[in-house]
């Protein structure tokens, strides 16, 4: 039995000191977790500013409130920082947060490469907003097309700002995308098989691997991109015998995985969610861990769907639109276990549990909207129309920002140790659940009458005129929902009932953990022998786990239980590098390099490279080795 | 020439193009606001389709919009039921267990079956919208711009340019011919949508995209780009004009023939500052020394719909103030501000107004 004297010790040894140096140094999960939740989260409000701008140019024909050179930054701004640095950030911040947590680990694998993968993170959004700044932002869209994107057309720095901020973003994506994997198969508690994992493992683990095989493409064509601008290389534009379609054949095969690593992980955080408030075990969990990962397998071969229009051979196309086809049925897979889970529970009306069911239907609808895009003469219609705005935010807002706050009111009360305000939680859903259909419902409409996308401004007498004034209306109101959460955090700081270790009485590891658990996660840590075990007693399987008692293993050195891949059976204890200032000095280093990339200085680019060398030969200086059991 | 004149003129001319056009059902009241009337009728919309791909694509995407809503409505309720509990807390409801999968099985059937259907349902209008019933007997090359559409009319087996029938934004076309597009793009990729039409076909650079279109209806169909292309994406706009046979071997022979001489003295003194001016540099009127080709063929100009690509309705007024400062009317075109003395503004704008 853990006394508190060992307690006590335990916290001396794993505790960051609380100076500017710990802050900087510190590798603690935790910290990481919660400094991704931060930026992100100002990254979301960042680009919903963009986005109300934007609305208030297009609530009306023929208007100059924005300059066409700032709608286009606009919008590109908008889409990238949305896509890539709040939507998987996002995600990062709850996984690194409460990955240990779920596993009963003390820390990640490589606590260091966290923090590092943390920090390159913010440099590289830091990259991308000087650009906007100094007004030489990305303006070719997200997805960035070429020979658009190409020399002789977007001459100035737009571009390189677009490809050194993203490739470096790539790199704290990658690192955290190893962690996660390593994490997952080498530190969970003794007795977690895989068939015990909380499901919640399986959509972030997923969308690793599908990181670590998708990256690699989006890095070599930022490269080629990059090549053709600063040194006069041709990849992509055909004076120089480049093809076009080369850069839309290596970006979708990257970013249609890209879809899926920004929502598999939201889908496994709803399948944690729904068995608490249904009050009951997950009905399904093989189908949906399985259909989790067959979404990733299969997100692989849809990529051209986002091509149909580009005059490719119809027998080439058809396997994709034969694969698009079948890459539903995994989230419809998904969707039968919630409501199968739901219907045989007893469904408790939480605001966190309300996020679920407004994001089950909005997954619907991005769903059966998205069956247009997969059928190549329905999309040659609607892409690159308004439809096609419709169905990518209800996919993003719909399976990504709904869970996050159904996510957020779970689980905030064990990072920030209070409650937070159901009824303020009940609103704040309603407003933005009624916004989000107030303003994205009705662009499916304004796809299929023909209006494009990324147009500045319309002329009057289209009849697009009024749809597009609800349509900015209810982004209003949207956004108004979004601060109503916003409100609703901070009043929990200051105001929040005390939330206990495990307010929602819910089934998985981390809410046997005090909230917000020690720097050491877990004094003792468990053996686990089910998949929920701080329910095993009460569904009459009696108790198998042992959550709360058993050796602890040293109060002397940082480690934890390391165990076998498939399962979980101990097989080292695994020792833990102390906090160090490394990671935070080699992202620095590596900035250096990329704004030296960006404006040509080759010098400043040369001696960031050398500390970086310094820096990381500083940071593996001494590694310890796990002890073999 | 008064500039009353000229506006009736070029009402009149609009009107002539209206009526040879026969603008269907929707003949609008056209008192004043010719365009806002005109437009609204003529809006692009994919659910008033006017041929038969178009059609087919219509039928399609109307039984994915009722499935669409079917699955909302399924899913929506079976989420709503559950709700009737009423449950408020987690302390107010004991743990649950047991339960059967079999009702996720078959959810994953049914939506299988309807995904097989969906494709197989794709796969049939595919093949359908592949050939024309008749082999199209008319061939249009559309080289995509920043930010206007270069039309140039070709033989049947598209081997020939009719070297002098040279267009811009505008596509006339007999009406029920199938009519082969040789898509193909000047600069960046731009994308073909007439949404009455047919779907979307990207114009991409070094490839030439193959495809066909046919109004069923007589009409004036718009369509825009559809992929971004850059600062002006937003007005790069064109009219398919689709005529009976006649009419439109009428209006080829006209197309065909060179730049109307000029008539009056001003028209004449007109010609005179245009050929003088920095314009021909750009633009190509046929039978005059202007021979330019990096803006669009001005041989008959004053016989467009629209300028600028569908930015503006080809009045006088709006022609003015176009070559006056196009820059304040679509900031980036290409076309530069010329700042003209009134004088000769005056006599290019009568001279251009002639180009019929």
């Amino acid at each position: 039995m853990a006394t508190a004297t060992i307690e006590t010790r335990l916290h001396r040894l794993w505790e960051t000191p609380h100076s500017v140096y710990g802050f900087f140094a510190s590798t603690d999960h935790k910290s990481v977790g919660k400094r991704y939740l931060v930026t992100a989260f100002v990254f979301l409000l960042a680009g919903g500013v963009e986005a109300m701008v934007m609305r208030a140019q297009l609530i009306k024909p023929a208007n100059h409130f924005l300059s066409p050179e700032a709608y286009n930054q606009l919008f590109t701004m908008h889409g990238m920082t949305m896509i890539f640095w709040y939507a998987s950030p996002i995600l990062s911040g709850i996984s690194n947060y409460f990955f240990p947590l779920w596993i009963g680990a003390r820390d990640f694998a490589f606590p260091r490469m966290n923090m590092f993968s943390y920090w390159t993170f913010l440099m590289s959004g830091i990259v991308l907003y000087t650009g906007y700044i100094a007004g030489v932002a990305p303006d070719r869209g997200w997805f960035n097309y070429t020979p658009l994107a190409d020399p002789l057309y977007s001459p100035g720095l737009n571009e390189k700002f677009y490809c050194i901020a993203l490739l470096l973003l790539t790199v704290s994506t990658t690192v955290g995308a190893i962690n996660f994997i390593v994490t997952a198969f080498k530190l969970r508690a003794p007795g977690m098989s895989i068939g015990r994992m909380p499901l919640a493992l399986y959509g972030t683990l997923t969308a690793s691997f599908a990181n670590i095989f998708a990256l690699p493409s989006l890095s070599a064509s930022l490269a080629f991109l990059y090549l053709e601008h600063q040194f006069g290389l041709h990849f992509f534009d055909v004076a120089g015998g480049g093809r076009p379609l080369l850069w839309q054949h290596l970006f979708w095969i990257f970013a249609h995985p890209w879809v899926y690593v920004i929502v598999l992980p939201a889908l496994s955080f709803v399948s944690m969610i729904v068995p608490t408030f249904s009050r009951r075990p997950i009905i399904g969990y093989t189908w949906n861990a399985l259909g989790v990962v067959a979404t990733g397998v299969l997100g692989f071969g849809v990529w051209v769907h986002h091509m149909f229009a580009t005059g490719l051979p119809p027998m080439a196309m058809s396997f994709f639109m034969a694969g698009s086809m079948a890459v539903v049925l995994p989230s419809a897979i998904s969707i039968f276990v919630w409501l199968v889970t739901i219907w045989h529970g007893r469904p408790v009306m939480s605001a966190s549990m309300l996020f679920v069911l407004g994001f089950i239907f909005l997954f619907v609808i991005g769903g059966v909207d998205g069956v247009f895009t997969g059928s190549i003469p329905a999309d040659w219609q609607v892409t690159d129309s308004y439809f096609v705005v419709s169905h990518i935010h209800y996919v993003l807002i719909g399976i990504n920002v709904f869970p996050i706050l159904a996510a957020f009111y779970y689980w905030l009360p064990k990072i920030t140790g209070r409650m937070m305000s159901e009824r303020l939680g009940k609103w704040n859903f309603w407003i933005m659940f009624i916004g989000m259909n107030i303003a994205f419902f009705p662009m499916h409409n304004l796809g299929l009458l023909g209006m494009p996308r990324r147009i500045y401004t319309y002329q009057a007498g289209l009849g697009w005129t009024a749809t597009n004034v609800v349509i900015s209306i209810g982004a209003y109101i949207f956004a108004f929902g979004t601060l109503l959460f916003v409100l609703n955090f901070f009043w929990s700081l200051i105001d929040g009932p005390i939330a206990g270790p495990n307010p929602w009485d819910s089934a998985s590891l981390e809410w046997a953990t005090p909230s917000p658990p020690p720097p050491y996660n877990f004094a003792v840590i468990p053996t686990v022998r089910s998949r929920d075990p701080l329910w095993e007693e009460r569904l009459g399987m009696g108790k198998r786990s042992d959550v709360f008692e058993g050796p602890v293993i040293s109060d002397e050195e940082k480690v934890t239980m390391g165990t076998t891949p498939l399962d979980g059976l101990l097989q080292q204890v695994v020792r833990f590098p102390e906090d160090s200032v490394y990671p935070f000095l080699t992202a620095l280093a590596i900035t250096a390099i990329c704004y030296g990339l960006i404006l040509g200085l080759w010098g400043l680019a040369l001696g960031g490279a050398l500390f970086t060398f310094f820096f990381v030969t500083g940071w593996l200086w001494y590694a310890p080795a796990p002890v073999e059991l | 020439m008064n500039s009353n004149e000229s506006r009736a003129r070029g009402h009149a001319r609009w009107e002539r193009l209206r009526g040879s056009v026969r603008a269907g059902t929707h003949r609008a009241s056209l008192a004043g606001g010719v365009l806002l009337a005109a437009a609204c009728a003529e809006a692009p919309s994919t659910l008033r389709p006017a041929s038969a791909p178009a059609h087919r694509l219509f039928v399609l995407q109307w039984w994915l919009i009722g499935i669409a809503l079917a699955v909302m409505l399924i899913i929506g309720v079976l989420l709503l039921v559950p709700l009737r509990h009423r449950i408020r807390t987690v302390a107010d409801a004991p743990l649950e267990e047991g339960g059967s999968t079999r009702p996720i099985a078959i959810g994953v059937v049914i939506s299988a079956l309807i995904l097989i259907a969906v494709f197989i349902y794709s796969a049939v209008v595919l093949a359908a919208d592949a050939k024309p019933d008749t082999p199209p007997k008319l061939a249009v090359k559309v080289i995509g711009h920043r930010w206007w559409w270069e039309v140039q009319y070709l033989n049947a087996d598209s081997s020939d340019v009719h070297e002098n029938v040279i267009g811009a934004n505008e596509i006339h076309i007999p009406v029920g011919e199938p009519v082969r597009i040789l898509g193909m793009s000047a600069d960046v990729i731009h994308s073909f949508w007439v949404p009455q039409l047919q779907g979307k076909i990207d114009l991409i650079p070094g490839q030439t995209n193959v495809f066909w279109i046919r109004a069923d209806t007589a009409g004036r169909y718009r369509g825009q780009c559809a992929e971004y292309c850059g600062l002006q994406h937003a007005h790069m706009i064109f009219w398919v004009v689709a005529q009976s046979r006649a009419d439109f071997d009428a209006w080829l022979a006209h197309a065909r023939a060179p730049a109307a001489a000029p008539k009056t003295p001003i028209e004449t003194e007109g010609q005179q500052a245009f050929l003088a001016s920095s314009c021909v540099l750009c633009h190509t009127v046929r039978g005059t020394r202007a021979g330019g080709t990096l803006g669009p063929d001005l041989t008959h100009v004053g016989s467009r719909l629209t300028i600028g690509a569908g930015t503006l309705t080809n009045t006088p007024g709006n022609l003015a103030g176009w070559i006056e400062n196009a820059q304040s009317i679509k900031p980036g075109v290409d076309m530069p501000r010329l700042d003209l003395p009134p004088a000769t503004l005056r006599q290019i704008l009568a001279y251009l107004e002639s180009l019929n």
